[in-house]
C-alpha cells in the first residue's frame, strides 16, 4: 500500500503525466481485448480481496553453480583420464555427471543444445545469449581442443545414459561406421539451420534422453530414448557416434587436440592385447608394410578430388537452396502463412487452431506474407550455406580416405575417442606402470600377426 | 622403416597440425568474444501472453512435466464476483452450485465460495489445476475475462525451447525478464510493470 501511495503522489503533474501514459500504453492494448461487462463489486462485508500470488523463478545461482561443476567435472574428467589413467575413477564420475546434470538439473541446458542458441545469437540481433550458455557451449570444445574428449568421458548426461548399458558391443565395419558418421554432419547442419533462422530447436525436440532425466516425455521420444538404450547395448552410445551433433565440432577440435590420451603409458609393442578393447571403434591398427610407391594413378585421383572439390560444394549449395521451401515450413510464421492461404483458396475445410489465431488477431495478410516471404529468402540463402558446408565436408571425407595414414603402433583416432579409458587396462605397460607384472612379464607380440611386427627399433 | 618415425616435432604434419590447432583455438576465441558482446546478464524464463492465448488447452499437454507448469490464475481485481459464473459453471448448469455436473473445471480446481449478497468468490486450486484454460474461455466469453493462463514459475523449468511455446497456434508464448517474470492483467499487472520499472 505504501509502494503505491508513494508512487501516486510525487507530484501531481508526474501522476497525471504516467497516468495518461499507463492508460495509452498499457491499459489500452490490454483492455482492448477485455470487456468489463460486470463492474467490480462494491463490499460491504469488508472483504478485502486477496492478492495474486506470483511465485519468482528458481534461483539464478543455480546457474553460476552449474558453470562451476561444468568446469569442475570437465577439468577432473581430464585429470583422471590423462594422469590417473583410472577408468574405475572416470566412472564413478560418469555417474555423478549423470545424477547432477541429468537427473538433477533435468538436463537443461546442455552443451549439445547450447549450439543452437549460440547459432540464434550470432544471426538474429535481438536475441541475448545468457552467460552460463556461453559456458556451456565453449567449456568442453576448450578442452577438447587441449586434451581430446574428456567432456564425453565423464561429463556429458546423453553420453552417460548410454555408457552404462553398454553389455555387448559389437564392431562396426569401417565402411558402415563412415556411411553412418555421415548423419552427424546432416543432422548438425539442419540443427543450425533452423537454430539461426529462428524456426526451432531440433536437437531439443528430438533429444531421445532428457525424458528420462525428468520422468516425462511425449511417446515418440519415449519410444526414441528406448530404442537408443536397447541399440545402445550392441552398438554402444549409438547417439554420441552417429547423431550427436555437437559431436562434430568436438571431434574436429580433439583431431587437432594438443595433448591427448594414450592407450600405453609408454612404448608400444604391438601385442594386439588392446584391439578389440575400444567399443567404439577409435582403435586403429598399425599401418607397417612399407607402402608401394605413390603411382601416377593414385597422384591423378587425388587430383581430380580436389578439382571435384568446388564442383561438389556448388552442387551440394545449389541443392539446398532448392530445398529452401520445404526446409521454411519448419517455421511456425511461414507455416502459418501457407495455411491462411490454403485456407482462402478453399482447399482446406476446417480451420485449424494457428488460422483461427491469426483470424482472431486482426493482422492484415500482406504482413504476414511479407514476414514468410523473408523467411523464405533467409532459408534459401541458408540453404546455399547448409548444402555447401554438407558438401565441403562430403569431398574432405573423399581426400581423407585417399591420404595414406602411417602408424607404426596401435593408437587412438583422436576424433573418435571419447577418452573413457577402456583400453587403459588392456595394455601390459600399463600393467607394469600400476606394478601388476614385472616388466619382464610383458608379453612378445605374436610371432604371426600379420602386422609386420619387429620391424620397430 | 625410418620414413615411418613420426615422432620427430619439424615434420610437416605437424607444423600443419600445430597451424590448425592455432587457427581453431582463434575461432573458439573470437566465437567466445562475439557471443560476450551479445551477452546480456539478464536472465530470460518463459511466459505465456494472456492477450494472445486462444484456449486451445495445449498448455495442458505439451508440457515436458507431468503436470504442466501452466496454471490458472486469477485477477481479483477484474472480478465481478457473479453468482452465475461463466467460468466456473458449466453452460445450462441446472443449479448455481459447487455441484460437480454444474462445475465447468473438469478437475474441480476453482473454489467457490460466498462472500455476500451477491457476490462469490473464486480461488485455483494450482494443485489441482492442470492449465486446460476451458475456465478462461468462458470467463472470457461472457464475463471480464480476470480467469487466465500464466505459467507458473515455482514449476517451470525453463527449457531451453519450451516445448509448449512450440505448440502454442497463436505464437503467445514469448521470453520474458526474469525479474518480471509474469504478464499479468488488472491491477495485477499494472503494478507488477510498475515494480518492475522501478
Amino acid at each position: 500500500m505504501l509502494k503505491g501511495y508513494s508512487y501516486m503522489f510525487p507530484s501531481a503533474r508526474t501522476g497525471a503525466a504516467l497516468a495518461i501514459l499507463c492508460w495509452l500504453g498499457g491499459a489500452w492494448a490490454a483492455w482492448a481485448q477485455i470487456k468489463e461487462r460486470f463492474p467490480k463489486p462494491d463490499f460491504q462485508s469488508g472483504y478485502i480481496r486477496p492478492d495474486l500470488q506470483t511465485p519468482a523463478p528458481r534461483s539464478m545461482a543455480w546457474e553460476m553453480a552449474d558453470i562451476a561443476v561444468l568446469a569442475a567435472a570437465l577439468a577432473a574428467a581430464t585429470y583422471l583420464a590423462h594422469r590417473t589413467r583410472s577408468r574405475r575413477s572416470i566412472f564413478l564420475l560418469m555417474i555423478f555427471s549423470l545424477l547432477y546434470f541429468g537427473f538433477f538439473r533435468e538436463g537443461c541446458v546442455c552443451p549439445v543444445g547450447s549450439v543452437q542458441n549460440v547459432f540464434l545469437a550470432l544471426f538474429t540481433p535481438g536475441y541475448a545469449v545468457p552467460f552460463t550458455v556461453i559456458a556451456f557451449f565453449l567449456l568442453p570444445l576448450a578442452f577438447a581442443l587441449l586434451f581430446g574428449r574428456t567432456f564425453c568421458a565423464a561429463v556429458c548426461p546423453l553420453g552417460m545414459m548410454q555408457d552404462v548399458v553398454i553389455l555387448k558391443p559389437v564392431r562396426i565395419p569401417g565402411r558402415l561406421a563412415d556411411i553412418l558418421g555421415a548423419i552427424p554432419y546432416i543432422y548438425l547442419t539442419l540443427t543450425l539451420l533452423f537454430a539461426a533462422t529462428g524456426a526451432t530447436f531440433l536437437t531439443c525436440r528430438l533429444d531421445p534422453f532428457v525424458g528420462f532425466f525428468r520422468f516425462g516425455a511425449t511417446f515418440p521420444l519415449v519410444l526414441f530414448g528406448i530404442s537408443m538404450l536397447v541399440l545402445g547395448t550392441v552398438v554402444a552410445r549409438p547417439y554420441c557416434r552417429f547423431l550427436c551433433p555437437y559431436g562434430v565440432l568436438l571431434d574436429w577440435m580433439s583431431k587437432l587436440s594438443w595433448r591427448h590420451v594414450k592407450i600405453t603409458p609408454g612404448e608400444c609393442n604391438n601385442c594386439r592385447l588392446c584391439e578389440d578393447s575400444c567399443p567404439f571403434g577409435a582403435i586403429r591398427t598399425p599401418v607397417l608394410e612399407s607402402p608401394p610407391p605413390v603411382g601416377r594413378m593414385e597422384v591423378r585421383r587425388l587430383a581430380m578430388q580436389f578439382l571435384l572439390l568446388p564442383a561438389v560444394v556448388l552442387a551440394a549449395g545449389w541443392a539446398g537452396a532448392e530445398l529452401h521451401l520445404v526446409l521454411a515450413r519448419m517455421h511456425p510464421v511461414v507455416s502459418l502463412a501457407e495455411e491462411v492461404l490454403a485456407h482462402d483458396a478453399g482447399k482446406s475445410g476446417e480451420v485449424s487452431d494457428p488460422v483461427k489465431a491469426y483470424r482472431a488477431s486482426g493482422k492484415p495478410l500482406a504482413e504476414l506474407l511479407s514476414e514468410a516471404d523473408a523467411l523464405q529468402g533467409r532459408f534459401r540463402t541458408g540453404g546455399w550455406l547448409a548444402g555447401g558446408f554438407l558438401g565441403l565436408a562430403f569431398a574432405w571425407k573423399r581426400i581423407h580416405l585417399l591420404v595414406r595414414r602411417k602408424s607404426p603402433w596401435y593408437d587412438l583416432d583422436r576424433g573418435a575417442c571419447f577418452s573413457c579409458g577402456r583400453c587403459f587396462s588392456y595394455c601390459p605397460y600399463e600393467k607394469v606402470r600400476l606394478g601388476l607384472i614385472p616388466p619382464d612379464a610383458v608379453p612378445e607380440p605374436p610371432e604371426n600377426n600379420n602386422l609386420n611386427g619387429k620391424n620397430h627399433a | 622403416m625410418k620414413e615411418l618415425k613420426t615422432d620427430s616435432s619439424s615434420t610437416r604434419r605437424n607444423f600443419l597440425r600445430s597451424g590448425l590447432r592455432l587457427t581453431a583455438a582463434a575461432a573458439l576465441c573470437g566465437t567466445g568474444a562475439v557471443l560476450v558482446r551479445k551477452a546480456s546478464s539478464q536472465e530470460m524464463v518463459w511466459q505465456l501472453d494472456p492477450a494472445l492465448c486462444i484456449q486451445c488447452e495445449r498448455c495442458a499437454t505439451g508440457c515436458v512435466l507431468p503436470q504442466s507448469a501452466v496454471k490458472c490464475v486469477h485477477s481479483y481485481s477484474m472480478c465481478g464476483y457473479c453468482d452465475l459464473c461463466s467460468g466456473y459453471l458449466q453452460p445450462g448448469a441446472r443449479a448455481r452450485d459447487t455441484g460437480a455436473e454444474s462445475q465447468l473445471c473438469p478437475t474441480g480446481a476453482i473454489r467457490r465460495k460466498f462472500v455476500e449478497p451477491p457476490y462469490f468468490e473464486y480461488t485455483i486450486d494450482e494443485e489441482l489445476c492442470i492449465g486446460c484454460g476451458k475456465c478462461v474461455k468462458g470467463c472470457g466469453a461472457f464475463g471480464n475475462g480476470s480467469l487466465y493462463l500464466q505459467v507458473r514459475h515455482n514449476l517451470c523449468e525453463n527449457c531451453n525451447e519450451c516445448s509448449i511455446a512450440r505448440a502454442c497456434p497463436s505464437q503467445a508464448w514469448r521470453r520474458v525478464p526474469a525479474h518480471q517474470p509474469y504478464l499479468l492483467r488488472g491491477d495485477e499487472g499494472l503494478r507488477g510493470k510498475r515494480d518492475g520499472k522501478a
